[in-house]
């Protein structure tokens, strides 16, 4: 008796939400921007849809990257030239499923772009559907070679893993930063393991030892065999190719096992002072080439970072500078079409429309864009970025270039 | 105990369960044909089909054979790591036939993991039987982290724990990268095709339910002793119920795989089972019904929720907690059965009372 | 070789004291309190909070944290788990289970997503070379702090009236009923005595491994729950021992085996020993009445 008055509920519910899913589906109708075309310039509404995980455990960089789009997008709209971007953020939390579901929701929303998604599964599943739809994608973040690979509408801003890979181990060659190497990686990881594997090889060209390779996955907390491989084979540089969350461990294990050799990150690594509560002496003298510091100061990244800030209490993140450019790449990109061909209206255009520009937008080699993690990115036809890293060391707390 | 109106009862039971599938069916086909669908849904109805079948699978060994089993997810990615090998092993056959391939060995493997795994399994009790149901779904999980498969002209290659040693020729593609899974899974698994394998399924639950080894499964669930005495063999139907069950969710999760362009082992953990364990508790142990509404309405909830951004799994946990309250408790269920007597009144008929 | 075993036992004392809160819980009330890992991790926001924003010495940090996570495990108790004593236990158990999705989700919603680094307590405490071997002062903290705790656990359940009635209450509660105990009140003591340990448990896993975010207590968790009926669950000397061979088996595994596989020896010696000893290591053999 209680299981078919449940069952009714449900059915109703389920009902009930199909229409109501079949209405927001039709409401779709944007801000009408000065709509003046003709004279070079970009107006109109743009739908950006950014996809990434807000909750869950790797809720901090989808919540980055958000809130940095978010900043991006505060600003164009507050510019006032006619051209607004319209910005939601959808939550994957991390899985491939739902990362589709968002795409989906942002699909009924009437997207027009997607900054995103954040993390690479999950973007390797949206990039197949985008692809197929022809909606336009620049990732902020997922850097691994699959997301772009066969896929003409999907770049990134981010470095991809190769690059990042053999230019640390040139630089540790070039500035005799070592003899003997250990590499800790995250082998359930595309992005740590794509480094590891050009490192790798770069390593072995350059002659560079590498004496210890030992791995870990996203639960690991304990990194006590690792960092004592490291330790009892000798190595005096441990190159990290993770994010900063396993990294502030194991700087903190193998401090208290009494190891002190030099640690070289990859971008990942920044944000590694601003994790509340951390010691930042245990990371005294780590080195790291990353495209993006918040220490810098440039005017660029002194207003994202004073912005950020004040929005929401913290040091912005590699990620949250990653969501910021990709707002104002896009933007870059619409306003040079716009240029070329006599000013472009993007309120209600089509996703297909738009995303066969942005293709031809981001691969011209005339176009490039500046960014807090980069000046004159451009990219290639495969979707990947090209963009110099910085090298920079930690002392007393802060970043300082090499 | 199992009287002859009992069962026929549930086939009953049974006819209603085909026609909600049916309906389900062609009211979402019908309204995909003519577009009156949101994309959101649309893309949701694959993985919901798959659902279903993996909740009434899982009932057959939670409901019907009476043991808490924590790792059905394991099986259900044995079952979509071999749709994967095998669908891109195929090559350049038809997608319906890749399809079907898949499905079938997909369900077969699981099938005999969940053999394997039953041995030692059902010889425990109660919830020394759900850990170790739980270890063994992590343990396939661990499992598929450190499988490595490639492909090339001479065929497949597997490696275990070290992807150097595939040893393929340069032109060969890895379909399965350990931890980081697989990529490039060609999109075959079609809304049709996955209904007609959960209609499959539930052709197979409801008459294995309603014959002579049904009763005896539930003899054995309701007492064991008794069930022992009258020359039942516990181990063997328990064996039975477990194996098939297995099979089934191999092949929602080779149909899943088949959905998405990527896959990785991390998908299948802990936390996928117990999703599908909701799907058969709250759905009513032992009810069929209940579980493919369940599956069906649960899944599609947190895309419901979206408009409450980050408090939307914080709804869903207080939800799924003032559910089980209110099924659960003596005094609310009263409450609820009382208005549950009033809603019937008013509608009509008046049902047969259970 | 030792410093893998110490690195083992200290691991596998932390599982310890979690597996203590499953375990007397599942003892009286025959559930299991999947939302337990999750106390935990509120006990490291609570400790780490006060520390830096309120500025507590340690051991006060800890000692709030325990009347926090106290307070919390008797209102779980209470809200959710009370009103389903008469329900199957499957029904508790995804009852369990919201609550654990529920704190997680709370947590990420008042604490955010950034991982906070959970400041050394013992940062001015020399690490003591032994053999060779170096035991990190956490790391000694840690196994000493189970000694003390499973000692004093078995003297409580042992000596005392309100201990003697929570063995009662697990025996059998309506006996204990009609010997004139108070079985709600037991069972709510039983939640609040799991959860303060659950607060030490935290602090010391977060300091121990320092990040701290809304799904650090869940890996955790579900591995002492794991060395709970490793040990036989419902005995407190058998989460003893279930924890400390988990631990140093998970380490040992790690180390000269595979690390990608240490959680699948880890699962597989569980389930060896689930096959000889159908209910864990010290677990009573409960047999079967006809």
């Amino acid at each position: 008796m209680k299981k078919k008055l449940l069952s009714l509920i449900m059915v109703g519910a389920m009902v009930l939400s199909m229409t109501a899913c079949g209405q927001g589906g039709n409401t779709g109708s944007g801000n009408t921007g000065s709509g003046a075309s003709g004279n070079g310039a970009l107006t109109g509404t743009l739908k950006l849809g950014v996809i990434g995980p807000l909750t869950g455990g790797a809720a901090i960089y989808g919540n980055a990257v958000a809130n940095g789009a978010k900043i991006a997008v505060d600003e164009i709209n507050a510019e006032g030239t006619g051209f607004t971007i319209e910005l939601q953020a959808q939550d994957d939390e991390h899985d491939a499923e739902k990362s589709v579901n968002a795409y989906h929701q942002l699909q009924d929303w009437g997207v027009q772009a997607i900054a995103g998604t954040v993390t690479t599964t999950p973007c390797i599943a949206v990039s197949a559907e985008a692809n197929s739809d022809r909606v336009f994608m620049l990732t902020p973040s997922a850097s691994a070679v699959a997301v772009t690979e066969g896929k003409d509408n999907v770049f990134q801003l981010c470095f991809a893993d190769p690059n990042q890979g053999s230019a640390s181990a040139q630089y540790i060659f070039d500035n005799k930063l070592a003899t003997k190497v250990a590499i800790i990686y995250n082998n359930a990881d595309a992005y740590s393991t794509g480094i590891y594997q050009t490192f790798k090889a770069k390593a072995a060209e350059l002659g560079l030892e590498v004496v210890s390779e030992t791995t870990f996955t996203d639960d690991t907390t304990d990194f006590s065999v690792q960092v004592g491989d490291a330790q009892s084979n000798g190595a005096d540089l441990v190159f990290l190719p993770i994010y900063y969350t396993p990294a502030s461990l194991i700087l903190q294990q193998a401090a208290s096992a009494g190891y002190e050799p030099k640690f070289f990150g990859v971008d990942g690594m920044d944000g590694i002072l601003t994790i509340e509560g951390f010691d930042t002496s245990l990371a005294e003298g780590v080195m790291l080439l990353t495209p993006f510091s918040a220490d810098a100061t440039d005017d660029l990244t002194k207003n994202f970072v004073a912005k950020y800030n004040e929005s929401y209490g913290e040091v912005p993140s590699q990620f949250a500078a990653d969501g910021y450019d990709c707002a104002y790449a896009i933007k870059a990109a619409l306003e040079f079409y716009a240029a070329k061909n006599g000013g472009l209206d993007v309120t209600d255009m089509s996703s297909a429309d738009l995303c066969e520009i942005l293709i031809s937008v981001f691969t011209d080699p005339d176009f490039s864009a500046d960014g807090v993690t980069g000046l004159g990115m451009v990219w290639d036809t495969n979707g990947q970025v090209n963009k110099q890293p910085k090298a920079v060391v930690i002392k007393d707390g802060v970043y300082v270039g090499m | 105990m199992f009287s002859f109106k009992k069962a026929s009862g549930l086939s009953k039971k049974a006819f209603i369960n085909y026609a909600i599938v049916i309906v389900f069916y062609l009211v979402f086909q019908i309204l995909v044909s003519t577009g009156n669908i949101t994309s959101a849904l649309k893309g949701q109805l694959i993985p919901i089909t798959c659902y279903m079948i993996m909740a009434v699978s899982l009932n057959l060994v939670v409901g019907i054979s009476g043991e808490l089993s924590l790792g059905h997810a394991g099986f259900m990615s044995v079952g979509a790591f071999t749709a994967v090998i095998i669908s891109s092993a195929m090559g350049n056959a038809s997608n319906p036939a890749k399809l079907f391939v898949s499905i079938l060995v997909g369900a077969i493997l699981a099938g005999i993991a969940g053999f394997l795994i039953g041995i030692p399994v059902l010889r425990l009790n109660g919830d020394y039987l759900a850990i170790v149901t739980l270890a063994f779904g992590e343990i396939i999980k661990n499992i598929l982290n450190c499988l490595y498969v490639g492909i090339d002209e001479k065929g497949l290659h597997f490696a275990f724990n070290n992807p150097d040693a595939l040893g393929m020729d340069p032109l060969g593609k890895v379909i399965i990268n350990g931890p980081m899974g697989a990529v490039g899974i060609s999109k075959i698994a079609t809304f049709s095709g996955a209904v007609i394998l959960l209609l499959i399924v539930l052709i197979i639950i409801q008459n294995l339910v309603n014959s002579r080894t049904g009763r005896a499964i539930m003899a054995i669930r309701d007492n064991r002793i008794a069930a022992e005495s009258m020359g039942i063999s516990p181990m063997k139907y328990k064996m039975l119920a477990f194996t098939i069950s297995a099979a089934m969710a191999g092949s929602a999760g080779a149909v899943y795989a088949l959905n998405y362009s990527t896959l990785v082992p991390k998908k299948f953990d802990f936390n996928t089972s117990i999703l599908v364990l909701v799907f058969v508790v709250l759905g009513g142990i032992g009810n069929m019904t209940g579980s493919l509404i369940a599956a069906g309405i649960l899944v599609v909830l947190p895309e419901l929720l979206r408009k409450f951004s980050d408090y939307r799994m914080l709804v869903y946990a207080i939800v799924l907690i003032l559910v089980m309250l209110v099924t659960n408790n003596e005094k609310l269920k009263g409450r609820m059965d009382i208005f549950a007597k009033k809603v019937r009144m008013k509608i009509s008929k008046g049902g047969k009372k259970k | 070789m030792l410093a893998h075993l110490i690195n083992g036992i200290s691991l596998g004392s932390i599982y310890a004291i979690i597996a203590l809160g499953y375990t007397m819980v599942y003892g009286i009330a025959k559930m299991l309190n999947f939302a337990h890992g999750d106390v935990i991790m509120v006990g490291g926001y609570v400790s780490f909070c006060s520390m830096m924003y309120l500025g507590f010495p340690a051991p006060l940090a800890v000692l709030l944290a325990m009347i926090v996570c106290t307070t919390l495990g008797i209102t779980i108790e209470r809200l959710a788990y009370k009103p389903l004593r008469s329900a199957t236990s499957l029904a508790v158990l995804i009852t369990a289970i919201g609550m654990s999705y529920f704190l997680q989700n709370a947590a990420l919603i008042i604490w955010g997503a950034n991982p906070k680094a959970f400041p050394n307590m013992f940062k001015d405490i020399e690490a003591i070379e032994f053999a060779g071997a170096r035991i990190s002062p956490v790391a000694l903290v840690a196994i000493v702090a189970n000694v003390i705790i499973m000692v004093a656990l078995t003297l409580f359940t042992s000596r005392t009236k309100v201990g003697k009635a929570m063995r009662a209450v697990s025996e059998d509660k309506g006996a204990a009923t009609l010997m004139g105990i108070n079985v709600n009140f037991t069972i709510s003591l039983t939640f609040a005595i799991g959860s303060g340990l659950a607060a030490i448990a935290g602090v010391l896993l977060c300091t121990a491994y320092p990040t701290l975010m809304p799904t650090t207590g869940s890996m955790p968790g579900i591995k002492a729950f794991t060395a709970a009926v490793f040990g036989g669950i419902g005995s407190i000397p058998g989460a003893m021992i279930g924890g400390i061979l988990l631990g140093v088996i998970e380490i040992f595994a790690r180390a000269y085996i595979s690390s990608e596989l240490a959680d699948a020896i880890v699962f597989g010696v569980l389930i060896v020993v689930l096959i000889f000893r159908p209910t864990g290591l010290l677990g009573k053999q409960i047999h079967e009445k006809v």
